[in-house]
């Protein structure tokens, strides 16, 4: 599945290989070459895509920049929202997989409840972030730290059928390489008695495990 | 016996592209009582309609058959054709074989081509029930009456006037003027509004052909096209015609610090008042929710010194009848009140948030400041200016999806402005697109860009006060970076929406509105200053936002069709309405209740039988105000009702010829 | 008044302050939060940055324990929990279809029942005169800055308040006594979501709102929501203590000023686990 979607989003870029090498680029300091653009008649169906996941229709979208100008995190991305939501319009979907800005986004909604259009920009957020788990896409930088924690939640949310704040730290840590990040935090907090070192396994652990497998069975069956 | 001649249309490749139109003239000569059958490429072009001519002249022709594009097209042309001829013109049937038949089912050519020989077996089954059908004389008062006095209102009038005809102008205001005279200059040509709208609104006012009443409403519009009576309520203004202006009321009334509306609550006026200077009429108003005579019931300080004895607290409202055969809407607009829909600009709550009639009435000389631009919350000069575009406009989320048209443009013009009157101001304008399409616009915009605004191409999505600085967070959609303004003054371009009270004005009178409010005009490009009612126009921008130039060009427009209608002293009336069979009629009046023109009435009839004569009630259909819907036909049950051009057995033949 | 309590996976450790103070305020106004039993985490920003389904499924397991338990109402003191059972509630009642593939994800016969209340509105909902009736001591040296963050006011399918101007906590903070003042970050997001992956980026976020709060001449913030208070409470030390530009500004749950209100003691209430310094304020409660 991971490689034929791979392939997939290969075929609906026309640049193929150039975003990644961008990041690539931009992740040694490089200079970033910017090919162009090229619309042929291979249209592209990414805002097709993003409108089945999300149900919000991103070529409504008319470029005010609003969700930008509101956006808490804008100054962090290197896209900005209104900018992803061009890049959707026009098909550049490794572009878009592989930016910071899909996994910045911290769902805040502001953009969606001032876009004139009625567009939920948060929600097409979500919807790429999706579809870059989807692809095996891990993202670089910020983004990657962003979805190691995501899924160090998720596992211990899997392990206990509740989330454990203090194991999540723990492998975000180890699986991030940084052993003592964020240890100023957890010693006050320990300090204040706000850390429990035991995790709450509940009862029914088995049923959430139930709900990953079951999914996990419907995506590999899809 | 009919003698009927069929004509197909290729209309180019539009008909004939899909439909075997040959095919269909041989099929239609096969019809009963079809003497003559042929076809051509543009049948409305001139040999065409010449081909028309003589057919019917040489085959005798008793009635005529097109099969071609939609009636509402070429009905009229094709009727006026076959009366060169010297038929009647309402011996004339349309078989609409383009808009429902070609272009409907363009990828199925044979079914396309069978469904044309059934259209047009229809229409000629039809043609031989046609009757000639007579237009009425309808008698045309030669007055017009204009319900609004702005610049729309106020130019129509004046080119009515000047066209010999008497002119009726009824404002809601205590003066006329509108928002035009509130201005301060111009775009793009930066002359002062005022030195240009007030001459107007004198001529206005002391044309002899002229009328106007301010401070009045529209309560009831009865009649129809070039026989309308109305009434108008003339509110109270406790100040009657003796007043010479002089200005000794309101100058010792003790009633102070009512905020005036007229510069948008920047100052204040008192309980009787005139709004502003140049106000037409001079004559004050008393504005009785406030007034200390009304209030408390004890004052009297106006009538004790007014030297022409004119106040009167007793007047009531009074409501006066005016007979005209033209009406012209041209109620104007508002600004949106963003106050209750923008949350993210502060609700209204920072003082230094104002809109653009704000800074047009404080960048005036007559107005609140003198002409200076100053910050409401402190009265200091401001030196960063922020303005932004479109707001309620191009937002269907929160208010209008529309373009308001003249805020790009008195944007600029507030810029430059700004520039000009504060040396070392900035101005910072947020904008999504610059719409500058008018003539000496573009050329404007690019004086401004010249004279130093910055021009930042995205929408302001927070305005927070720091400090007594506003912080305003937009974007630049173009670097793709969000922005930080540092302001001390914020100008909000809002949304023209529709006038207060619009609607009603629409009901009253009867014509309709579109989907945002605003007046719908005929056809929004062919009939664009008329309503789909008989003689009542439009002009300005009650019919959609405009700039003053396309305002004054619409009402210049509504006054030619308005002088058109005018210059006869009768019109013809449509014959397709409804007539009664009084004979059957057995006066059950359903109809009447049906009818939405109100044109049909009771009518009291003598019939003489053997021996005696009988009174009874028949329905009589008022053909003025019949506008040939048919609703009354469907009603009646006796059949006593018909549709001129439409009858029940007209229409009875189409169905058999359809089902044959 | 009894209604289904959905503490939400911090509830003994960061959030045990709010779950403290929530329960004996709502106690003292006569509503019984009853725990429902066996809940699970409601998958936070975590799994709906990872599958829909997953987001949905995970929330809806509490959901049909909640109608199990045959309540019809169910409120969580944390913002972000009631914001995914409320935009999973909104989504299943809406979407017969969805709702079935759900179910059989979860095991469970959930039929879209249950409605899904912030603890702010439940409160809200008290008749103010009883809640005015049990205070016995008055916060009026308390100048807030009521913070409601995103999660409660967006998204508009599952806001409980205008979201550019809510005014739900104002009204209840104002029954103490207290000043609230009117400032212009009420709604602004901290970035809790990204807390632990980018802290650099949460610091920014949290000083913008220290700052608006210092603007305002507020004394301290409070809010509703166990992930805003552990992100304001923590990250503006990064900025108060280095050059001094903003004040410390103590952060509390506004059960924390209603408890306080009401004469409970500030050990029931928790406020001493907090890592900037209340104390001071605390002193000030007469």
């Amino acid at each position: 599945m991971p490689k034929k979607a791979r392939d997939r989003s290969c075929k609906d870029n026309r640049n193929c290989f150039i975003p990644k090498l961008k990041t690539f680029q931009r992740g040694l300091g490089f200079f970033v070459m910017q090919q162009p653009i090229v619309i042929d008649d291979r249209k592209s169906d990414l805002s097709k895509e993003v409108l089945l996941h999300s149900g919000q229709d991103a070529s409504l979208c008319f470029q005010c920049g609003k969700c930008t100008a509101g956006c808490p995190v804008a100054f962090a991305m290197d896209l900005t929202p209104n900018q992803i939501m061009r890049m959707v319009q026009l098909g550049l979907i490794d572009d878009v997989l592989n930016s910071q800005t899909i996994r910045l986004c911290a769902y805040c909604s502001t953009c969606s409840v001032r876009c004139p259009r009625n567009i939920g920009v948060a929600d097409v957020m979500d919807s790429l972030r999706i579809m870059a788990a989807e692809r095996n896409i891990p993202g670089t930088d910020r983004s990657r730290k962003v979805n190691i924690f995501n899924q160090a939640f998720l596992d211990t949310l899997n392990m206990f059928g509740r989330s454990h704040a203090v194991l999540v730290s723990l492998l975000f840590n180890l699986r991030s390489c940084q052993p003592f990040h964020n240890a100023k935090l957890g010693l006050k907090m320990f300090n204040n008695g706000k850390i429990k070192l035991k995790p709450d396994r509940i009862k029914g652990v088995n049923e959430v495990k139930e709900i990953f497998q079951r999914i996990n069975r419907l995506k590999k069956g899809a | 016996m009919q003698r009927i001649g069929v004509f197909i249309c290729w209309c180019g490749s539009n008909i004939g592209g899909v439909v075997d139109v040959p095919a269909v003239a041989r099929e239609a000569a096969k019809f009963h009582g079809v003497v003559y059958s042929a076809e051509y490429k543009y049948m409305c072009s001139e040999p065409g309609q010449e081909m028309i001519v003589s057919a019917i002249k040489e085959h005798r022709l008793t009635g005529v058959v097109v099969a071609s594009c939609s009636p509402a097209l070429h009905e009229l042309t094709f009727r006026k054709n076959i009366a060169r001829a010297g038929l009647n013109p309402y011996m004339l049937e349309m078989a609409n074989i383009r808009e429902q038949c070609s272009w409907v089912h363009q990828h199925e050519p044979e079914k396309a081509t069978k469904k044309a020989v059934d259209l047009v077996r229809r229409a000629v089954a039809k043609a031989r029930k046609l009757e000639p059908l007579f237009e009425s004389a309808i008698p045309v008062t030669k007055r017009a009456l204009i319900i609004g006095g702005g610049i729309a209102g106020i130019q129509a009038a004046l080119d009515i006037a000047d066209a010999g005809n008497e002119v009726v102008i009824i404002e809601r205001e205590p003066t006329i003027g509108g928002k035009m005279v509130l201005l301060d200059k111009t775009f793009p040509t930066l002359d002062c509004s005022a030195c240009i709208s007030t001459p107007k609104m004198v001529s206005a006012a002391q044309h002899p052909n002229i009328k106007i009443y301010t401070y009045a409403e529209v309560e009831e519009v009865k009649g129809y096209i070039g026989n309308f009576s109305v009434t108008i309520k003339q509110k109270a203004r406790s100040v009657n015609s003796k007043c010479t202006g002089c200005g000794t009321c309101w100058a010792k009334c003790p009633t102070k610090n009512i905020p005036n509306e007229f510069d948008m609550g920047m100052s204040t006026r008192k309980a009787i008042y005139i709004p502003f200077p140049q106000a037409v009429p001079n004559r004050p108003v008393i504005d009785r929710e406030r007034c200390r005579q009304f209030v408390k019931g004890k004052c009297g300080v106006c009538k004790k010194f007014c030297p022409t004895d004119a106040i009167d607290y007793e007047q009531g409202d009074e409501f006066v009848t005016e007979n005209v055969g033209a009406i012209l809407a041209a109620t104007g607009y508002d600004l949106i009140d963003w106050t209750k829909i923008y949350g993210e600009y502060g609700y209204g709550k920072y003082p230094d948030v104002i809109t653009g009639l704000h800074f047009e009435r404080m960048v005036n000389a007559s107005g609140p400041t003198g002409g200076k631009i100053l910050r409401p919350s402190d009265g200091e000069q401001p030196k960063t200016i922020v303005f932004i575009k479109c707001v309620g406009s191009r937002d269907e989320a929160k208010a209008r999806e529309y373009c308001s048209r003249a805020c790009c443009m008195y944007t600029a013009k507030h810029a430059h402005q700004v520039l000009e009157k504060i040396p070392g101001s900035q101005v910072v304008i947020f904008y999504i697109d610059v719409r500058c399409a008018g003539k000496a616009y573009e050329e404007f915009y690019l004086k401004t860009l010249h004279e130093g605004a910055i021009y930042t191409r995205g929408r302001v999505s927070k305005i927070y006060p720091e400090g007594d600085k506003l912080i305003v967070k937009g974007a630049d959609t173009l670097l793709g970076r969000p922005v930080e303004v540092v302001a001390d003054l914020v100008v909000l371009a809002t949304a023209m929406i529709p006038s207060a009270g619009s609607a009603d004005v629409a009901r009253t009178v009867g014509f309709t509105v579109d989907k945002d409010g605003f007046f719908q005009e005929a056809h929004p490009k062919l009939r664009p200053v008329e309503t789909n009612t008989g003689g009542v126009f439009l002009a300005g921008a009650c019919q959609g936002p405009k700039d003053i130039p396309d305002t004054v060009a619409q009402a210049s427009g509504a006054a030619a069709k308005i002088i058109g209608l005018l210059s006869h002293s009768e019109i013809a009336g449509e014959p397709t309405i409804s007539s009664v069979n009084e004979a059957i009629c057995s006066g059950c009046l359903a109809c009447q209740g049906i009818c939405p023109y109100r044109a049909i009435e009771p009518k009291e009839i003598v019939e003489r039988l053997p021996g005696k004569q009988v009174t009874r009630v028949v329905a009589s259909v008022n053909s003025g105000l019949c506008q040939g819907c048919g609703a009354c036909t469907v009603a009646c049950r006796p059949g006593a009702l018909n549709l001129k051009g439409f009858t029940n057995e007209q229409l009875l033949s189409e169905v058999d010829a359809l089902c044959q | 008044m009894k209604v289904a309590y959905y503490p939400g996976c911090e509830y003994e450790t960061n959030a045990k302050d709010y779950e403290a103070s929530a329960k004996i305020v709502c106690k003292n106004i006569g509503v019984d939060l009853v725990e429902i039993p066996d809940w699970s985490c409601c998958g936070s920003t975590a799994a709906h940055s990872t599958d829909h389904l997953l987001a949905v499924s995970l929330a809806a397991r509490n959901l049909a324990l909640v109608e199990k338990i045959g309540f019809d109402t169910v409120t969580a003191s944390c913002s972000a929990c009631y914001q995914r059972l409320a935009l999973a509630q909104a989504e299943l009642a809406q979407d017969k279809k969805l709702l079935e593939q759900v179910n059989e994800i979860t095991g469970y016969d959930y039929k879209a029942t249950v409605k899904v209340s912030s603890i702010l509105e439940i409160i809200a909902g008290v008749d103010e005169e009883n809640i005015k009736a049990k205070v016995t001591k008055s916060m009026e040296n308390f100048r807030i800055a009521p913070y409601y963050g995103c999660l409660l006011v967006r998204p508009s399918k599952v806001k409980i308040d205008d979201p550019e101007n809510p005014t739900i906590m104002d009204r209840i903070l104002q029954t103490t006594g207290a000043q609230v003042v009117d400032w212009s970050h009420k709604t602004e997001c901290c970035g809790a979501s990204l807390s632990v992956s980018n802290n650099d980026i949460v610091t920014a976020m949290v000083s913008r709102i220290i700052k608006a709060a210092n603007a305002a001449d507020a004394n301290c913030i409070v809010t509703a929501c166990a992930l805003c208070h552990l992100n304001l409470d923590y990250y503006q030390s990064f900025v108060t203590q280095t050059k001094g530009a903003l004040k410390e500004t103590p952060i509390f749950y506004f059960t924390q000023i209603l408890g306080l209100a009401m004469g409970f003691s500030k050990k029931e209430m928790g406020v001493e686990y907090n890592i900037t310094d209340t104390a001071e304020l605390v002193k000030k409660v007469v």
